[in-house]
């Protein structure tokens, strides 16, 4: 790629006039004949069994058409299929407050909303569960009765390399307790979406998802009819950020409904039941135990995870797995040993936010690397620059790293902030703070088990030379409609505003997984690069001979094909397509990505971490702390990112700082937090969205490191900058107050308790955060724990500890044992 | 769609004719059939109050009576003394120039109510009568019945942040009435029986459910600020963002001063009680004073004494019991010349 | 279930509609006029994203009833552009990337532009200051406010 004529450049995104002239059809925009409105009714317990739910007033109810509930439709379903465990609606018990219960269609929104109250549903309450600590201990408890012990969802433990040996050699070891607390997407949109079961016996699906093609498969599964009949059409989503990555009851409740009134029917939640359908980012709490050499050199890492899921899997399997997969490949670790556990509890689902799983561990890292620094008297963001993970390398858990950035972004961040002379030089009251991160540019492997394709695409030329493109991406917010244009106009020699896009429509287009993970831009960026290939060599072939010039000095640019050396001889875009549908027929190809082999280990487990291509990033932040109110101000967030290759730097400037407004939201405010199972905050004026007059000053520095796999050496930028953000933030507290935030979020009554300024007396503290496993709940841990370490042990023993193994928890687990030391324990 | 429920819309041209209509229409009767008191009977005006409260199924009123009809409702006309008619919206009054000039805490007051959109709806009426608010009461129908609703709508219900409290504890969360009442403001109130003026502080109770000393039937229609020279004023907010929120703690500050000694003061808190907190403690300490950092301390301590947070809106008790002192603080500072 | 006649002004046409009385004007624009250009994040004063102008002033239209408005003018997203020609902000949001997933957008834009009809040039303080009711979850504010920047200088 010598020359590029659209790739790189600053243009308007082909897909933003309609959102900027109110054109653009979300869900719930769709409204069609004859169209029906539905409500679902929710739990109001935490925990209990369904005795019996009479509809029978509600369907008596004037206006009212439709009513299900969950034994209409009782398939086990959900995102991974290895972890089914939901149901389109409660069959018999309830796991959270909110979780819907039945649905009801009517001839309008008032006569549903009313209907609700109508249907009785007789609950026997059961005990919830509702923090990490009961469910590791309540083995009497049982959220779901599967569960091999106590409310355990999965474990997970995997170790590579000496790592005795690498404590041994330490010179310093820092163990540190960290707790992330979860919080949510809040798109603006409400998930919306609009069923149609025509008189075809073909059902249409409009709705807000990330992932159209998965949602085929579990409606085919759930609803009974073949997915041949099944049409699913990703709307433009009003904002998503993993919210809208799993399959919905009212998906399914819309479906069933159209299904039995052969009606259209709409269900598009109010914002507090997107609170209640969450699937965001889930509490962490975590401990880690680092050894360095005196010079700072990482000799061994163990980090320990405990997530608290909630009520079902979502993608729970895969956030186990992430929190500890990517703590490998920033920093060079030559050995590495995680744990990680996932519980059930009595609280709407967790589910992938932004930087899913990653972000957590990332925080606990990157405020541990700070705190070595500081005890070993390093500069915090040269120590980083001095241990990076080289490029074109493999870690120590066996993920391949090509094109590698860090540095560069550290640099860049610090250059930009002049940090290293400012760090540990501004009056009390202010700080600096810097931290790196790492994020996937997709995973290596799809949810289900299959050898095709992760993306595919079509595209045809018509003979105007309009260019369509066809690919199941989900046009979030994130660009893809734009960056499928860009590409497409790359190869052809066309301009983006020459490029139809269809996508997110699993009838038109081929399958993409999804837009998760970041990764559409490398996974679908290179289908539709070689589609659009195939064409250019029909293209070439016939310029070449109409132009007697060789295929290989021809160029395609702004609507040309020329030659390269001499571009005044060329012909129009416009007759080379015809020329070559001429010979050829129909002018379309198809084009397909599937990540190469050998990315990742061989060992169990492995299975999650690898991808074809790393972003990196680096943050650094500068804060003001009110000492008398307590309050963080964030007066500006810097964030460098190594995006490889920004096909359009506007929309990578705003993944940058649409992640890092997003990162600050977490850390000084947003919370999704409860009271006895009930959500405390469930409304936009109660969870803490930033506004304009709260965030930061956001700078993004575009760091192009040109990975080689990548189309046009492109990367992912949607997720990794958020990572960065949050440990940078509370470096800059410490920086600012002397006090460590081991825990999320920063909030006023934090900081006045930890300078020891609330009214109840207290002494300064140095730092805020967990003690252990326990000192987030009110019961004693230590039973659970001691069974759950000796569970641990046990296999470990079992396990070749130089490749590193993973193995499944055993069905039933030791009893415990006394002398066996607590988890975390020096 | 979050909906409202239904609803009968009377559109009165006058506050007479408005009064009349709550009179017939039998305003004030309780209806706790159901167990959800609703008021059958409303008034209105911006709507940005009471819509939200309704949509949530606070209040189900059969019938709302509508102000924005009534003539001559919005302006503010000084003679002597400046009134301000009840329909002014809140950004009317956070960029008057008279108000700037004279009465800064007020427009300051106003123009910190939630955002420039509200600010254009919301009436300084509505603002002076904003229901109490609560964490276990601001919260949807489904949500109310999940917790098992609360004290507020319904009696016999104990009240949820503390259990063994014998009133309601719902907060006092508007930002123009402590200004107003620094400022020595009076409400004109009007019925179908006749018109009062009331000193705004007597407006209020300390009580969530019964905040206001109003009879039902009864339509706040002006405020009037005293013509007296030589007022400065401030407004000090804490929340946790700077826009949409309410105060969780905030404190109005006025001074009269002669050369540079106070004469008079009023310390006014809110967003600390179910009632805002006129401290005549905090008056005392500093009249007489150059604002010293002595009296600005004595009155801070007044104001962190008297104020009483509990644990129903954001933010800690600790962290807005202090904030008490600390925002006492910094208006005073703020009213040095 | 009973609707009732209203006269509205809406983008400089004048329409007769039959609504429910306890309808918003949020609802009446979306589900009665076809105006699903504004959105709505929340229906309870908390995003902003249903911002419409009336007479020039942004307010919320899921806190309004149709019969605030009734002798006034009401602008919606759909209103913004003159004929073919786009009004200066659409150019500038879409150049600068201010609208990501376009959902808050609508809103936005009311906002801005009630601010650029008052105030030709407006600082960045007053930009965050006149989009403070509107609540975007992707961009970060920052593309926001150099498209309304950008479009000042060409007003």
């Amino acid at each position: 790629m010598s020359e590029l004529s659209v790739v790189g450049r600053r243009l308007p995104k082909v897909n933003s006039w309609q959102h900027l002239t109110g054109a653009a059809r979300y869900a719930d925009d769709v409204v069609l004949p004859r169209m029906l409105y539905g409500r679902l009714l929710r739990s109001t317990h935490p925990h209990a069994r369904i005795r019996a739910i009479d509809t029978s007033a509600a369907l008596a109810h004037p206006g009212v058409v439709a009513v299900v509930t969950g034994r209409d439709m009782p398939e086990k379903m959900g995102i991974m299929p290895s972890t089914q465990d939901e149901t389109a609606l409660a069959v018999d018990r309830v796991r959270y407050v909110g979780e819907p219960v039945a649905g009801v269609a009517a001839v309008d929104e008032d006569t549903a909303f009313e209907a609700l109250s109508l249907i009785r549903v007789d609950y026997e309450p059961l005990e919830p569960i509702f923090t990490i600590e009961e469910a590791l201990e309540r083995d009497d408890v049982r959220i779901h009765d599967e569960s091999r012990r106590a409310n355990v969802f999965k474990e997970v433990h995997l170790a590579f390399g000496d790592l005795d040996g690498g404590f041994a050699s330490a010179d310093h070891v820092r163990e540190d307790w960290t707790f992330f607390e979860g919080n949510t997407h809040a798109p603006i949109e409400t998930h919306s979406a609009v069923a149609s079961y025509g008189g075809d016996d073909k059902l249409t699906l409009w709705t807000c998802t990330q992932v159209p093609h998965y949602l085929h498969r579990e409606l085919e599964k759930v609803l009974g009819i073949s997915r041949a009949r099944i049409r699913v059409i990703a709307t433009p989503n009003g904002g998503a950020f993993g919210g809208k990555s799993d399959p919905f009851a009212h998906e399914f409740a819309a479906c069933l409904l159209s299904m039995r009134t052969r009606r259209p029917v709409k269900i598009t939640l109010d914002r507090e039941e997107v609170f209640y359908a969450h699937r965001g980012r889930h509490p962490v709490l975590m401990h880690l135990r680092t050894g360095v050499r005196r010079d700072g050199e990482i000799t061994a890492c163990h980090l320990q995870t405990w997530l608290d899921g909630g009520a079902y899997a979502s993608y729970g399997i895969a956030t186990t797995y992430y929190t500890g997969a990517l703590l490998t490949v920033t920093y060079r670790m030559p050995a590495y040993k995680f744990d990680g556990v996932r519980v059930y509890t009595n609280k709407p689902p967790c589910g992938p936010k932004r930087g899913h799983g990653t972000t957590q561990p990332r925080f606990a890292f990157e405020t541990q690397l700070d705190k070595i620094a500081h005890d070993l008297g390093l500069d915090p963001l040269e120590y980083r620059m001095r241990i990076l993970q080289p490029p074109g390398s493999r870690t120590v858990n066996g993920l391949r790293i090509t094109s590698m950035g860090l540095g560069q972004c550290l640099e860049a961040a610090g250059r930009a902030t002049r940090f290293s002379e400012r760090h540990g030089q501004l009056p009390r009251g202010k700080g600096i703070g810097v931290a790196g991160s790492a994020y996937i540019s997709g995973a290596g492997l799809p949810i289900y088990w299959n050898d095709m394709p992760h993306s595919a695409a079509t595209v045809k030329i018509d003979r105007g030379g309009g260019v369509t493109v066809y690919c199941g991406t989900s046009e979030i917010g994130q660009g893809s409609d734009h960056m499928l244009a860009t590409v497409v106009a790359e190869v052809l020699g066309v301009l983006p505003e020459d490029v139809h896009v269809v996508s997110g429509d699993t009838a038109l287009a081929p399958v993409d997984l999804g837009s998760y993970s970041s990764r559409v831009t490398f996974m679908a960026g290179n289908a539709t690069k070689e589609a659009a290939c195939r064409l250019r060599e029909q293209l070439f072939a016939v310029a070449s001979e109409k132009l007697e010039v060789p295929t290989d000095r021809l160029a395609a640019a702004f609507r040309r094909v020329y030659d390269a050396r001499d571009p005044g001889k060329g012909m129009s875009f416009v007759e080379a397509a015809n020329l070559a549908e001429a010979r050829y027929g129909v002018l379309s190809a198809g084009g397909s990505y599937r990540p190469p082999k050998g990315i990742g280990g061989d060992y169990k487990g492995a299975g999650v971490g690898p991808t074809p291509a790393y972003s990196y990033q680096a943050a650094v932040a500068e804060v003001s702390v009110d000492v008398e109110t307590g309050t963080v101000t964030v007066d500006r967030i810097t964030t460098a990112h190594d995006c490889g290759r920004a096909l359009n730097p506007v929309n990578v400037e705003g993944q940058i700082e649409g992640s890092a407004y997003m990162g600050y939201g977490e850390i000084i405010g947003e919370e999704q937090v409860f009271r006895a199972g009930l959500h405390k905050k469930p409304s936009l004026l109660d969870y803490k969205l930033p506004t304009s007059l709260d965030t930061p000053a956001l700078e993004a520095i575009v760091i192009e490191t040109v990975d080689a796999e990548g189309p046009f050496g492109g990367k992912e930028a949607g997720d990794g900058p958020l990572n960065p953000v949050i440990p940078a933030i509370a470096n800059a507290v410490y920086d600012a107050i002397g006090v460590r935030f081991d825990e999320t979020p920063i909030t006023p009554d934090k900081v006045l308790a930890a300078l020891g300024k609330r009214d109840k007396r207290g002494e300064p503290k140095e730092r805020v955060g967990p003690d252990g496993l326990g000192s987030t709940g009110k019961r004693d841990p230590k039973a659970a724990l001691r069974r759950l370490t000796f569970g641990t042990e046990a296999r470990e023993k079992k396990r070749d500890a130089t490749t590193g193994a993973l193995v499944e928890s055993a069905p039933g687990g030791p009893g415990p044992e006394p002398g066996t030391p607590p988890v975390g324990s020096r | 769609m979050l909906r409202l429920p239904r609803f009968r819309l009377v559109e009165p041209r006058t506050y007479a004719e408005a009064a009349r209509v709550l009179r017939d229409e039998g305003a004030g009767s309780l209806d706790t059939a159901n167990g959800t008191p609703s008021l059958r009977v409303m008034v209105v005006a911006g709507g940005t109050d009471l819509f939200p409260n309704m949509k949530r199924r606070q209040f189900t009123p059969e019938v709302l009576v509508s102000l924005w009809g009534v003539a001559g409702a919005r302006g503010v006309r000084a003679n002597g003394h400046v009134e301000i008619g009840a329909g002014t919206t809140l950004a009317d009054l956070a960029t008057d120039p008279l108000l700037r000039e004279r009465f800064a805490a007020l427009p300051l007051a106003a123009a910190s109510v939630s955002t420039p959109q509200l600010r254009n709806a919301g009436t300084i009426g509505g603002n002076v009568c904003l229901d109490t608010r609560c964490n276990w009461y601001d919260q949807s129908l489904f949500w109310r019945g999940a917790e098992g609703f609360c004290m507020k709508t319904h009696p016999q219900v104990v009240c949820r942040v503390a259990p063994s409290s014998p009133r309601c504890l719902a907060v006092a969360s508007a930002d123009t009435v402590p200004a107003l009442v620094a400022l020595g403001a009076t409400a004109r109130v009007e019925s179908a029986s006749g018109t009062r003026e009331v000193a705004l502080a007597d407006l209020y109770r300390e009580d969530g459910i019964r905040y206001l000393s109003l009879a039902r039937d009864e339509i706040v229609t002006a405020l009037t600020l005293p013509g007296e020279a030589g007022w400065r004023s401030t407004y000090v907010k804490l929340r946790d963002r700077n826009s949409f929120d309410f105060p969780i703690a905030s404190v109005a500050a006025a001074v009269r001063v002669d050369g540079s000694t106070v004469t008079d003061a009023r310390v006014v808190a809110t967003g600390l009680a179910s009632s805002p907190l006129q401290v005549e403690d905090a008056a005392r300490a500093l009249t007489g004073s150059r604002l010293e950092d002595d009296a600005v301390a004595a009155a801070a301590e007044a104001v962190h004494k008297a104020a009483r947070p509990m644990d129903n809106t954001s933010g800690t008790i600790a962290q807005r019991k202090r904030a008490s002192r600390v925002l006492t603080e910094r208006a005073l500072a703020g009213l040095r010349a | 279930m009973t609707k009732e006649l209203l006269s509205l002004s809406v983008n400089g046409e004048r329409h007769t509609v039959a609504a429910e009385p306890h309808h918003t004007l949020l609802e009446v624009l979306r589900e009665e006029l076809g105006l699903t250009g504004t959105k709505h994040g929340c229906e309870l004063g908390e995003c902003g994203a249903c911002t419409v102008l009336v007479d020039g002033e942004p307010v919320l239209s899921c806190l309004t009833l149709p019969a605030q408005v009734r002798d006034r003018e009401v602008t919606t997203v759909e209103g913004l552009a003159t004929g073919e020609r786009l009004h200066p902000l659409q150019t500038a949001f879409a150049e600068e990337g201010a609208a990501q997933c376009g959902y808050c957008t609508p809103g936005m834009l009311m906002s801005a532009k009630a601010l650029l009809d008052r105030n030709a040039r407006p600082s960045r303080e007053e930009i965050a200051a006149a989009i403070a009711g509107n609540l975007c979850r992707c961009t970060g504010y920052t593309a926001i406010y150099e498209a309304v920047e950008k479009a000042s200088a060409r007003v």
